[in-house]
């Protein structure tokens, strides 16, 4: 069962969306290979189909997924696309962090201050980061 | 398009007063809507009222044009809050029972699902816990290829772990033909699962949009809104 928040006001095609879109951007479902049908994803994430439908519409609107008409949907392999929808998820934790740094009381100066250290005292960290 | 199910101005009252004060609402095909509101807010009058059990109303009750009678309750599968079985019956005896009296009725389905949910053909109604009674009933309901499945709460006395298998009979049967109404008062453990929302507070129509609408207009999940709206 995926990390979807029944129970938030959000609405669930939106959780859906972001799931799915992380999952692109991380890789886990990898370019240019097919997506499950509506009716078995639905089943996995635990919602209904329509709400799934929808989900899956809204991504292919914005391109990181494409259907083919007989044999299915695809995730996009156009990593340019891809590449935008990552740069968009960091904007959108960078300015969460960013927002919640400030509401602590810490400047810009010192709050680059705390990032840089915190690379340096988690090796692991900053060895993915120059992995990537 | 004309809606599978359309309610216009549904009044209903028993001896003790009005249960139904002018309830009007449509419900479209392929939806599983649910039906929210608390305990004698009349969602069991409207329900047997769709199934044709209760023929003294006022208003107008179209399913699929017709009004309740022979012709909907070919396309109506409808869970009852309480049960209709004798007590002594076995699984299978049930769903013979069932194969034998509606045509849309897949036996095969039914077998399969027995086996999956863990019931056995030869267990008898009266040895069975709360939940199986539960499941084997559902089970019965969701193996007609009907076109709107009206379910009574289904989720009442069944402990968690199991209601999620009671959801999964749901959303592995439903089609994209037909509606599922669905009655609970346990909106936090289903709400995942609904299309529509339909809130019924003292007889007269509270709400009846798209819970992600809901979710969208008030910041809320349904459970949240709910409470609110229904605070004691």
């Amino acid at each position: 069962m995926f990390d979807v928040k029944y129970d938030s006001g959000v609405p669930i095609y939106l959780q859906i969306i972001h799931l799915i879109r992380q999952k692109i951007v991380s890789g886990e479902w990898a370019p240019g290979s097919r997506v499950p049908g509506v009716r078995d994803l639905a089943i996995e994430f635990g919602v209904n189909p329509n709400t799934m439908q929808k989900a899956l519409s809204e991504l292919e609107r914005e391109g990181l997924l494409y259907s083919e008409r007989t044999a299915g949907r695809f995730i996009t392999e156009n990593t340019g696309i891809i590449d935008a929808a990552r740069e968009r998820l960091a904007g959108q934790v960078l300015a969460e962090f960013i927002k919640q740094m400030a509401q602590m009381g810490f400047t810009r100066e010192r709050t680059i201050k705390l990032v840089e250290s915190a690379f340096e005292n988690h090796a692991g960290l900053s060895k993915r980061e120059e992995n990537s | 398009m004309s809606s599978l199910l359309e309610i216009r101005n549904l009044f209903k009252s028993y001896d003790r007063g009005p249960v139904l004060k002018g309830i009007s609402l449509n419900v479209e095909s392929g939806r599983i809507v649910g039906v929210v509101g608390p305990n004698g807010c009349g969602k069991t009058t409207m329900f047997k009222i769709i199934a044709g059990l209760i023929g003294d109303y006022q208003g107008t009750v179209l399913i699929d044009g017709n009004p309740p009678g022979v012709k909907s309750k070919e396309i109506i599968s409808f869970l009852p809050e309480k049960t209709y079985l004798d007590e002594g019956i076995k699984a299978g005896t049930a769903i013979s029972m069932f194969a034998d009296f509606y045509k849309d009725f897949d036996r095969q389905k039914a077998l399969e699902m027995l086996k999956r949910f863990n019931l056995e053909p030869g267990m008898k109604l009266k040895s069975m816990s709360k939940g199986m009674q539960e499941k084997l009933q559902l089970i019965l309901v969701m193996s007609r290829a009907a076109k709107l499945y009206i379910l009574d709460e289904p989720l009442s006395g069944i402990d968690p772990a199991a209601r999620d298998n009671i959801l999964d009979i749901i959303l592995n049967n439903y089609s994209e033909n037909s509606t599922v109404m669905l009655s609970t008062h346990l909106i936090h453990d289903v709400e995942r699962i609904f299309d529509d929302i339909i809130m019924i507070g003292n007889g007269t129509l509270l709400v009846a949009e798209s819970a992600d609408a809901l979710r969208e207009r008030t910041g809320k999940s349904l459970d949240q809104y709910f409470r609110e709206v229904f605070r004691c």
